[in-house]
């Protein structure tokens, strides 16, 4: 069953186009990778999901509703974890969650008991009351995971989870989203890691200025394009991912 | 827009001022009572009186107005601006159940709050030094409300314009301080050719002025008049800083 369908997705900016009429659907509980160097446009099919940004044509259902009339209800059972860290940099660490859970309408009561349970899913209950300027960067990324499972999801969307974290770090965040995918919670994710996208994809997406150049399991388009991602992707693409040390 | 989402932003704002009030409230607060102590008192010494009222008692009124317009203005231009772009904070807020709508209704109620709350420690700090005639003044303090939201609304369509955070600096030259000097807080304008009471008339912080005066004295003069013209231009701008700041934030 398909929890999202996108058809016909086009975004401009000003006079530049940043996705190019592009179609997917994803179905429940599979992982699906959307793969590209940066400016390929996966940023914003991401804020398309979660309704951050206003397609400028093309429509988008997820859980069979179209985004732009029931965002509220949409966004109730999604998670994100954007690219960018935009934790509440003025309050602590647990405070972060709590607050962020009222945006859901979760009652503080069963709020702080999912807060410390997901600190200690990521490993963050030490640094429960200090304020996140005291955090590393994988921290960071850590807690942004937290949040963004607060309300249990049954979509994560991850906008490049891992880029900038050390390999430690980068094999943990692995680590909880192969748990989340065991718990059948469909996981969306943009990489320009080839590792990441074999590790945890099911379906991959391949982008290229905005367009989409092709869509099939990590497994088949190596079968189909032979030897391994990177090369398919070069195949695709005509170029390298950037900051890609595979 | 859905008022129970937008004050889930405005318990957000809250959250993070209850943690820093003690630097910020330094910003709205020291710097009133400093008007009041240079203007009322050194300058009281030789102006003596306005209209047979002692010059420091008739700015009093004055500096509760404007103490809650720069803590509007300040949180809606600055405070909104650093949320929109550098910490994210709307991108945050927006991947959840709040809408866009929502988040500047939240930003709009909580600017208006601060307006409010920054009024009304003047209202408490005149009212103990003596400077009020009327208990009556504590009427003064929903009526901070709705000019604080007229405040925040205009702050908003700055926010959702300016290219940088430099460019706030026009705001407050060109729009912000020629309304605190030339609303009456001072000096009454009709010493000033009609021209300047005239576009007075057009500007929010001449009727909160009004209204603060009035009630602080013990009076009705203005107070009716004033409060429907606020209240007239907080319905009327509304619409324009949530087009604009819409515009802004979903690109």
């Amino acid at each position: 069953m398909e929890v999202i369908i996108a058809k016909g997705l086009i975004k401009d900016y000003n006079h530049t186009r940043a996705v190019d009429n592009i179609d997917f659907a994803i179905k429940k509980g599979e992982c699906f990778g959307f793969l590209g160097p940066n400016g390929a446009g996966k940023t914003t099919v991401m804020r398309m999901l979660y309704c951050a940004t206003i397609p400028t044509e093309g429509e988008i259902k997820v859980f069979g509703m179209d985004i732009q009339s029931n965002g509220s209800t949409i966004k109730s059972r999604i998670g994100v974890m954007p690219q960018d860290d935009n934790l509440d940099l003025e309050l602590t660490v647990i405070k972060n969650l709590i607050v962020y859970a009222r945006y859901f309408d979760i009652p503080p009561k069963v709020s702080k008991k999912m807060a410390w349970q997901l600190l200690e899913y990521v490993d963050l209950t030490a640094k429960a009351d200090t304020t996140i300027k005291t955090l590393s960067g994988g921290m960071k990324r850590s807690l942004l995971l937290a949040r963004a499972l607060i309300n249990s999801p049954e979509i994560l969307i991850l906008d490049e989870p891992t880029t900038g974290l050390d390999p430690h770090s980068r094999h943990n965040v692995w680590d909880k989203l192969k748990d989340l995918q065991k718990n059948s919670t469909t996981l969306i994710l943009t990489t320009h890691y080839m590792e990441e996208a074999e590790t945890l994809c099911d379906m991959v997406a391949i982008m290229d200025k905005g367009k989409i150049v092709e869509v099939d399991s990590p497994k088949r388009l190596m079968e189909r394009y032979g030897g391994n991602l990177e090369q398919v992707y070069l195949r695709l693409t005509g170029k390298r991912l950037e900051g890609d040390l595979v | 827009m859905n008022i129970k989402r937008a004050f889930r932003v405005w318990q957000r704002h809250f959250a993070v001022y209850t943690r820093l009030y003690r630097s910020s409230i330094a910003l709205n607060f020291v710097e009133p009572a400093l008007f009041l102590v240079a203007f009322g008192i050194g300058l009281g010494a030789f102006v003596k009186e306005i209209e047979g009222i002692p010059y420091i008692k008739y700015i009093a009124p004055g500096i509760i107005a404007s103490s809650s317009m720069f803590a509007a203005t300040y949180e809606c231009t600055y405070g909104t601006y650093v949320r929109m772009t550098f910490q994210k904070t709307f991108d945050a807020i927006l991947a959840t159940p709040v809408n866009v709508n929502d988040l500047i209704a939240g930003e709009l109620m909580w600017g208006a709050t601060k307006s409010m709350f920054y009024g009304t420690i003047i209202i408490i700090a005149i009212s103990a030094f003596r400077l009020v005639d009327s208990p009556l003044v504590v009427a003064v303090i929903p009526v901070l409300f709705i000019s604080g939201l007229i405040f925040a609304e205009i702050s908003i369509i700055c926010a959702s314009i300016v290219p940088g955070i430099d460019s706030f600096n026009y705001f407050y030259t060109l729009f912000i301080t020629p309304m605190f000097l030339f609303s009456g807080i001072f000096f009454p304008l009709n010493v000033l050719p009609p021209t300047v009471a005239k576009i007075a008339f057009w500007t929010p912080l001449y009727h909160l002025t009004n209204i603060c005066r009035s009630i602080a004295w013990g009076k009705t003069d203005y107070v009716i008049q004033s409060l429907i013209w606020l209240i007239g231009v907080a319905c009327l701008i509304a619409p324009v800083s949530f087009i604009l700041m819409k515009k802004r934030i979903m690109k």
